[in-house]
C-alpha cells in the first residue's frame, strides 16, 4: 500500500515539476537571449489553454498512440519511483516512442510522417545507448533492479562516467533540444511546420506537452542515480544537466539527421562499449 | 472553468500569413517578435500551424487566390480563435482596392475582429491590437476587469 502511494504521488508531482522545468526553460532561453522572457508557469497557461479548445482530430487511432505515449511514459516513471528494473524501464520508453512515432505515422500529412521519420531516425541513435546504460549498471551493480544502486555506498558515476557523458547526449536528443531537434522543435518550426506535431491540435496537443514534463523528470531521474547515494547530490548534478542542455540548445545550430545518428553511436555507442568491456576486464583480474 | 479561461488570456498563439502584400507589415510583425519587443514575455509565440494558433494575424490585401488559402486556414484553427487584420490593405484593400484580381480586405472572406491601420503598421500598434483582441475575447467570456 505505501508503494502504491509512492506512485500516486509520483505522477500528480512530476507534471508539477516537469511545467516550472519547462518554465524555467524559456526563461532561461529568454535571458541568454538577452529577452525578458515569460513568466515561469507560462507552460502551465498553455497547457490549460490547449484542453480549453475545440477538439479537431485528423484520424482515431492517432488519438489511441498518443493515450499510449502518455500511459507508456507515466509508467516508466512508476518503476523508477518505485526502484523496479532498469532494463524494463528502458523497453517501456522505447514502446513509448513507438507510440509517438506510430501516431505520426497515422494520418495523411506529409509533415507528420516527415517528423515520424526523423523520430524513428532520433529512436534509432538513442536506443542502443540506453540498453547499453543498463548493462553498464547491471555490470557494476550485478543487478538491473533501481533498488540495488540505492545500497551502494559508492556512487556509480565514479565508475561509470563515459556512460554519463553519453547519457548526456542522449538527454539532448530525448528533449529535442538543438543540435538535435530535427523531429519537431519547440521554436524554430517553419522548416517542418511542427515535424511529427503538426496534426495534433487542441486537448490532444496539451497530452503531448504532459507527456513531455513526464519524459523530462524521468531522464532527470535517470540521470540522478548516477549519485544516489546521497540522492540530493544527484539531483543537483541532473538540474546541472539540464542546464547545460539549455546551454548548447542556445549556441548550437540543426544539423542533420544522418549526423545525428552518427555522432550519437561514434560517441554514445564507443563510450558505452569501453566502458562495460573495462568492468568486465576489472572484474575478471580481481 | 476559471483556469482555462484565464489561460485563455496569457497565452495568445499567432499565426501569421501574407496574402498579397507588399511585405512591409510583414517585416513588422516579424520586428514584433525580436528581442527589441519580445512578445514572448507575454506568452505570445509564432507558430508556423494553424492547428496550433489561437491568434490569425493577416497582412495585406485578398486577391482571388489567396482567398481560398485564407478560408482553409481559418477553418483549420481551432475555436476559440480571433483574427487580426494588420495594416491598411488587410484593413480595406488600400491603395490595392481598385486592381482587378483584388477582392478587397480581409473581412471580405473571413470575420475580422480586430483592425490595425497603418502603412506599414508599426510593432507597437501591432501588439496593441493582440492585446485589443484578448480584452474583446475575455469580454465575450465574461471575465472582463
Amino acid at each position: 500500500m505505501n508503494q502504491f502511494w509512492i506512485a500516486v504521488i509520483a505522477i500528480i508531482v512530476a507534471p508539477i515539476i516537469g511545467g516550472l522545468l519547462a518554465g524555467i526553460d524559456r526563461k532561461i532561453t529568454a535571458r541568454l537571449q538577452g529577452r525578458w522572457g515569460p513568466p515561469i508557469i507560462q507552460p502551465f497557461y498553455d497547457l490549460f489553454k490547449l484542453f480549453g479548445k475545440s477538439r479537431i482530430a485528423t484520424s482515431r487511432m492517432q488519438l489511441v498512440w498518443i493515450y499510449g505515449y502518455l500511459v507508456f511514459m507515466i509508467t516508466c516513471l512508476v518503476f523508477l519511483v518505485l526502484k523496479l528494473d532498469i532494463l524494463l524501464l528502458v523497453f517501456l520508453l522505447g514502446f513509448a516512442g513507438v507510440c509517438f512515432v506510430l501516431g505520426g505515422f497515422s494520418c495523411k500529412s506529409p509533415y507528420s510522417h516527415f517528423g515520424a521519420n526523423r523520430e524513428l531516425l532520433q529512436m534509432l541513435s538513442y536506443e542502443p545507448v540506453l540498453l547499453l546504460t543498463a548493462l553498464g549498471i547491471y555490470a557494476q551493480n550485478g543487478s538491473f533492479m533501481i533498488s540495488e544502486i540505492f545500497n551502494r555506498p559508492e556512487p556509480l558515476l565514479a565508475s561509470l562516467w563515459p556512460i554519463f557523458i553519453a547519457l548526456l547526449v542522449i538527454l539532448t536528443i530525448k528533449l529535442r533540444k538543438s543540435p538535435f531537434d530535427i523531429s519537431t522543435s519547440h521554436h524554430a518550426h517553419q522548416e517542418l511546420v511542427k515535424g511529427i506535431m503538426t496534426e495534433y491540435s487542441g486537448p490532444y496537443y496539451a497530452l503531448i506537452q504532459l507527456t513531455e514534463w513526464y519524459e523530462i523528470v524521468l531522464l532527470l531521474g535517470i540521470i540522478a542515480l548516477f549519485w544516489a547515494n546521497p540522492l540530493w547530490v544527484g539531483i543537483l548534478i541532473a538540474l546541472a544537466a539540464f542546464v547545460l542542455e539549455l546551454f548548447i540548445d542556445n549556441i548550437a545550430a540543426r544539423m542533420t539527421a544522418g549526423w545525428m545518428v552518427r555522432f550519437s553511436w561514434a560517441i554514445g555507442l564507443v563510450l558505452c562499449i569501453l566502458n562495460i568491456a573495462y568492468l568486465y576486464l576489472m572484474k575478471g583480474v580481481s | 472553468m476559471g483556469i482555462i479561461h484565464t489561460s485563455r488570456i496569457k497565452s495568445p498563439w499567432i499565426m501569421h500569413f501574407d496574402n498579397s502584400s507588399c511585405n512591409g507589415c510583414d517585416i513588422e510583425v516579424l520586428a514584433c517578435l525580436t528581442p527589441l519587443y519580445d512578445v514572448e514575455r507575454f506568452g505570445i509565440v509564432n507558430m508556423g500551424n494553424p492547428k496550433h494558433a489561437d491568434v490569425l494575424v493577416i497582412t495585406g490585401p485578398v486577391n482571388y487566390r489567396t482567398a481560398r488559402v485564407l478560408k482553409n486556414l481559418y477553418a483549420q484553427v481551432p475555436d476559440p480563435k480571433m483574427v487580426i487584420a494588420v495594416g491598411t490593405c488587410a484593413c480595406s484593400g488600400g491603395v490595392f482596392h481598385n486592381c482587378y484580381n483584388i477582392l478587397g480586405g480581409v473581412d471580405k472572406v473571413v470575420p475580422v475582429d480586430v483592425y490595425v491601420p497603418g502603412c506599414a503598421a508599426r510593432p507597437e500598434a501591432i501588439i496593441d491590437g493582440v492585446v485589443l483582441a484578448l480584452q474583446k475575447l475575455a469580454k465575450a467570456q465574461g471575465v472582463a476587469k
